[in-house]
């Protein structure tokens, strides 16, 4: 099997401050990666810099694509990085503000995505736009609402609804289910374990919740002062940590 | 490569092919403190261990040994510190993670005393999550996790519920039901009837037996002694893997 994402070298700096620094990793289609650290460890730089939205300063992030097989994103010309955001790719934003439009009704936002990528027959995208709030558990007649009417946990399913509906096949996740109260927090765990094998996603999720990951992601890297300094297994990195950092992370949570 | 016109191999053929489906050379285990002085633990060296398709082996030790650390090392969930342990031919010490998470999938299933469960996910769905990781449809997923909450005796009421709210013996058998939805053709069982009452314990060691009589190579740890007569085939001690212990 072909890896959907190859990452190597990858390094941003701020200055004279590290952002992320010789991050490497292989993700295969259907897989979950799951990014943890502290603040400031570099997690969202490097989120960032694989979504195309930070340029980073030396590095690979090869896609592979649908029409041209590998392609270096970091040297791609800025609209073919752009239509693959819109097709290929799905950003999941903490803040569902910074994801959603939030003067557009609930099924505007979903049909919008639906629309750049060519979508024109109104019908057809209400239909899609229907059948996709439905799959996030929210309820048809909330279609022509406002997303600043709706709760919290209402707008972080409406966000996953508009970035799934054209079928990506790469989801960046920073800190979904961050603010959110916990029985929501399940709920929309529950709602994104679900998506990701019915659709057969990968997905790479930023994350300082330790329980989330463990919960979501196959795979984990831990970061520490914008380096990676344990991978694997989701399971085994929590139950067996091999780093000191990591031994402090996970000795840190508290019990309940 | 195959010749051209060949059948293709078949994927599943390392699972019938292999005369010992779990094995175990020269395994040894240490954990590392970091953070309480560098302090170094050895738990486990020179273990040697094999299990046959059909055959269910115990794990003995006083507490503390290493039984449960040996069986987290055999499903990759511990790291390995010397030696190979395969599993249907793949090296867990060595494979990638998701090699064994595929192995996860279809070779080797793992019953542990804990149920670790999605909030809000109702007992079927826990049930039938193995079979519909594996691609099986969904109806038929929800048949078997059916079939097999009844079989258990978890009352039909409680089904469509979660089960983070059970009490510890129905959490368990919840846990016994999904590790036996898929017929993994190699199984670890961590105390699998430790707080079942007799009817219920019954049942797991009848479903213990149907596994060994498909084939499935067992590795469990059973302090009930008489659990473990009743279905195992042989028992491994494992204080004979105590770092310094005379062999």
């Amino acid at each position: 099997m072909t890896p959907l994402l190859q990452v190597t070298g990858l390094s941003k700096h701020y200055g004279a401050r590290i952002g992320c620094a010789g991050v490497a990793f292989d993700l295969y289609p259907g897989e979950v990666l799951g990014i943890v650290g502290e603040s400031g460890s570099g997690k969202s730089t490097l989120l960032n810099c694989l979504a195309g939205h930070l340029t980073p300063d030396r590095g690979q992030v090869l896609f592979d694509t649908r029409a041209d097989g590998l392609r270096d994103t970091v040297t791609m010309s800025e609209p073919e990085r752009r239509m693959l955001a819109r097709t290929d790719w799905a950003f999941v934003h903490q803040n569902p503000r910074d994801g959603l439009r939030m003067g557009v009704s609930a099924g505007g936002n979903v049909g919008e995505r639906l629309m750049a990528v060519g979508g024109r027959h109104y019908g057809r995208i209400r239909d899609t736009a229907t059948d996709w709030l439905g799959r996030v558990e929210i309820a048809a007649d909330r279609i022509d609402d406002r997303p600043s009417a709706f709760s919290g946990g209402m707008q972080q399913r409406l966000q996953i609804a508009r970035n799934l509906v054209t079928g990506p096949r790469l989801v960046f996740m920073d800190e979904p289910t961050g603010g959110l109260d916990v029985s929501v927090q399940a709920r929309l765990l529950d709602l994104l374990r679900g998506l990701v094998r019915e659709m057969g996603l990968s997905a790479i999720l930023v994350t300082h919740d330790l329980a989330v990951v463990r919960l979501l992601a196959d795979r984990l890297m831990v970061m520490k002062s914008g380096h990676v300094v344990e991978a694997g297994l989701t399971d085994q990195v929590l139950d067996d940590p091999q780093h000191p950092y990591t031994q402090l992370l996970v000795s840190s949570v508290l019990q309940m | 490569m195959n010749a051209p016109g060949a059948s293709p191999p078949d994927p599943r053929s390392i699972w019938t092919k292999k005369k010992m489906m779990i094995e175990l050379n020269g395994v040894g285990k240490s954990f590392t403190l970091h953070n309480q002085g560098g302090t170094e633990i050895p738990v486990l060296a020179g273990a040697e261990l094999s299990v046959a398709p059909g055959e269910c082996v115990a794990l003995t030790g006083a507490s503390g040994a290493g039984k449960s650390t040996l069986m987290r090392m055999i499903y990759g969930n511990y790291r390995t510190q010397a030696g190979s342990i395969r599993v249907g031919g793949v090296d867990v010490t060595a494979a990638a993670p998701r090699e064994i998470l595929r192995l996860r999938r279809e070779g080797l299933g793992y019953i542990s005393q804990f149920l670790r469960v999605v909030p809000r996910v109702p007992t079927v769905a826990v049930v039938a999550e193995p079979l519909l990781q594996l691609g099986r449809p969904r109806d038929q997923a929800l048949d078997v996790a059916r079939g097999l909450l009844h079989r258990l005796n978890i009352p039909e009421r409680l089904w469509d519920l979660s089960p983070t709210t059970f009490s510890g013996g129905e959490q368990q058998r919840v846990n016994i039901a999904r590790g036996f939805a898929h017929a993994y053709p190699a199984l670890l069982l961590d105390e699998p009837t430790a707080s079942l009452d007799a009817v219920n314990r019954a049942v797991v060691l009848e479903m213990i037996a149907e596994a060994k009589a498909r084939g499935a190579a067992i590795l469990g740890i059973f302090h009930d002694v008489a659990a473990r007569d009743a279905v195992c085939d042989r028992a491994v001690d494992v204080g004979a893997f105590t770092p310094g212990a005379v062999q």
